[in-house]
């Protein structure tokens, strides 16, 4: 019987199985950011405990990070705090960090695969729920909390017991103007919140093995908000091309070895898994959400769901999701007024997705008293936009140039909505107060759809301009 | 470090019903507060989006209610927990004084970072936590007694059984849900396994 690749990578790097009956695992790479690891660094210094492997180790700022201006000491003097931390703590313990003046920082889960530190068949961590991103080159990747950060600074281990492995097949052709964010929010829509718990995904099928590496992170990006603490590809010749070259890729003979070993992690063809589930794209739209959790996504000239036919358990936050936003039942996405549209985040802050929404917004201008920005998702990102000049189509068409970070995606720096504005957003999370306003309201779909509600002013459907 | 003042193997105390599933890490703790280098002091911004208004009045919230001031055991519904990762979500309501919870069911990354701080997180079924809501809305100071040993919960003489991962018990009643100096023991076990992972060297 075929193994998966959840079964191999766990194979290689489970330890020992704990008193506990969880297994310790290895972990090959841990990537850190300012807002989950100074308290974790505090817990190690309180046990009086080193870092273990800080070669394995690399951190970047991101979370609170201003994209206006970087000045220091930053306005906010807790920011400023945070960010210090970072700092002296990496230096104390010999860790590689990409702050701003490595020209190398970023959102995390755009720099890991950016720089080829993420690589087929590695564990990666961070105190990120994100994680899964790194999934897409075939690696082993989830988000842990800070007291798991601690362990795997002190240890290079972590206790955590093996997932399931539900296969995810998708097949069919996506029509223009669908992207892969639209796939991932169509799986969330039917799989459920949390009907990925204890699981990993594995996205799988003609569809999927035709995405660009770029377009395979924003699937997997959210798998956990489908509740999968995991998501992942297998490598294939997609994923050897995006990482030949990058900084920490290996080259020369260790190449060939490193390629030899990525394709014998990939699933074998008679692996067993715990469930499949196959999705059809052919007639895929333009999803957008409509509530208070990113499965509450519909396509955008679809009826808002009746509460009353949704299944008992998603009920309570359907109700909720109306009340919140303001919508009824039975109305369609299409024509919501819209007051900020952000294209960043690390679903949706990669090159391709800026390519794709300066394309639309060439010769267009914002509309009237829409705050449109857009925030690269690491500094190598906004160079390269700013060498093909998108830079310059954005700023024409109204919108602001950012420095990179994460953002209003959650609102932690000074980038928040205010009051009950409603955003168009290519992040991740439309939970309540999640973009920084308690009573704020949040749109998630694509970026180019993000560029078109800009534009209008109001949520459109792209297949029609 | 597993000795009997860690050992969790029995929560007793009052408990405080919050209503909602999927009440997500943002609304436990939002972002905003997570703008600290210590979790000392997250306790008072628990909830705080859904307890208080824009200008910092109260709204209407189990927990602003008086009667409900010494719960230590939090019961909720589906998918508690889910979103962000952070542990500053269950590090805020450790500090808010709560001592386990009670949910028909708990997103993952939660539920994994209550185990490594020692606070137990039990599933039940929905009927329990309607019949749990309505005692304790009936009689506030109800004695409310989570049993890790049995996997049951104690209320006005009723017996509900509860499920969560068998390893996230087994470690509260041994005493080493603090996961660190367990992974310790194994540092020669470690380094082997390490070095022997073919990318270890950058495959030279
Ligand atoms: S971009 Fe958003 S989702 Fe991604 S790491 Fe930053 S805050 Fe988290």
């Amino acid at each position: 019987m075929g193994k998966h690749l959840v079964d191999k990578i766990w194979e290689l790097h489970k330890v020992k199985t704990l008193p506990s009956g969880q297994d310790q695992i290895a972990i090959g790479l841990h990537l850190i950011h300012e807002v989950t690891s100074p308290q974790a660094f505090a817990m190690l210094k309180e046990y009086n405990m080193a870092v273990k492997h800080p070669e394995r180790t690399f951190a970047t700022a991101d979370h609170i990070i201003p994209t206006e201006s970087r000045a220091r000491p930053f306005a906010d003097s807790l920011a400023e705090a945070m960010m210090e931390a970072v700092e002296k703590n990496t230096k104390e313990y010999g860790i590689t960090f990409f702050g701003p003046e490595s020209g190398l920082q970023g959102v995390v889960h755009i720099i890991g695969p950016e720089l080829g530190l993420t690589q087929p068949g590695m564990t990666i961590v961070c105190g990120d729920s994100h994680t899964a991103t790194h999934g897409a080159f075939g690696a082993l990747a989830f988000g842990i909390g800070t007291s798991q950060v601690r362990d795997v600074l002190a240890t290079q281990t972590m206790a955590m017991g093996k997932p399931k492995v539900r296969k995810i097949e998708v097949k069919g052709k996506l029509s223009r103007g669908v992207t892969a964010k639209d796939i991932i929010l169509k799986i969330i829509a039917e799989l459920g919140v949390n009907g990925g718990l204890g699981y990993a995904y594995e996205y799988a099928g003609e569809t999927i093995e035709g995405l660009s590496m770029e377009e395979r992170m924003t699937v997997c990006n959210m798998s956990i908000e489908g509740g999968a603490r995991f998501g992942y590809i297998n490598p294939d010749q997609t994923t050897f091309d995006y990482l030949k070259g990058r900084k920490y890729v290996p080259s020369g003979a260790a190449w060939d070895k490193a390629v030899e070993f990525w394709k014998s992690i990939a699933s074998d063809a008679d692996a067993q898994y715990d469930d499949i589930y196959t999705l059809d794209v052919n007639n895929l739209k333009p999803m957008v959400t409509w509530g208070i959790n990113p499965g509450q996504a519909i396509g955008v000239d679809e009826p808002i769901p009746e509460t009353a036919s949704l299944p008992g358990e998603y009920q309570d936050s359907a109700g909720k999701g109306l009340i919140h936003m303001g919508f009824k039942e039975g109305e369609t996405m299409e024509g919501k007024k819209i007051d900020v549209a952000f294209i960043g985040s690390c679903t949706n802050g990669r090159i391709s997705d800026l390519r794709d929404a300066a394309e639309f917004l060439k010769g267009k201008r914002v509309a009237e008293g829409v705050w449109a920005f857009v925030v690269p998702g690491s500094n190598s990102v906004k160079i390269q936009a700013e060498k093909e000049g998108l830079d310059k189509i954005f700023e024409a068409a109204g919108f602001q140039w950012r420095e990179a970070g994460c953002s209003i995606c959650l609102g932690m720096n000074p980038d928040k909505l205010v009051g009950n504005q409603m955003s168009a957003s290519s992040s991740n999370r439309n939970f309540i107060g999640r973009q920084g306003s308690p009573t704020g309201k949040t749109l998630l779909m694509s970026p180019v759809m993000v560029a078109a509600a800009a534009v209008a002013g109001k949520v459109v459907d792209i297949r029609k301009l | 470090m597993a000795n009997d003042d860690v050992k969790k193997i029995r929560i007793e105390g009052r408990g405080v019903y919050v209503p909602g599933d999927d009440i997500d890490t943002d609304q436990i703790i939002p972002a905003r507060f997570m703008r600290c280098v210590t979790f000392d002091g997250l306790g008072k911004y628990a909830f705080y989006d859904v307890r208080f208004n824009a200008d910092e009045t109260p709204k209407e919230h189990p927990l602003n209610e008086e009667i409900y001031a010494a719960a230590n055991i939090l019961l909720s519904n589906n998918n508690f927990g889910c979103g962000s990762s952070r542990e500053h979500a269950p590090q805020a309501l450790k500090r808010f004084g709560f001592d386990a919870f009670i949910a028909e069911s708990f997103a993952e990354i939660f539920a994994g970072n209550c185990a490594t701080l020692g606070l137990p997180a039990v599933s039940v079924k929905k009927s329990a936590v309607e019949n749990l809501a309505a005692k304790i809305q009936k009689s506030p100071q109800i004695k409310v007694v989570i049993s890790l040993m049995d996997k049951t919960i104690e209320c006005d003489g009723e017996i509900f059984s509860f499920t969560m991962p068998e390893s996230h018990r087994q470690s509260l009643i041994n005493g080493t849900w603090d996961t660190v100096f367990e992974l310790q023991k194994n540092d020669a076990e470690v380094e082997a396994t390490l070095s022997s992972l073919p990318y270890s060297k950058g495959f030279k």
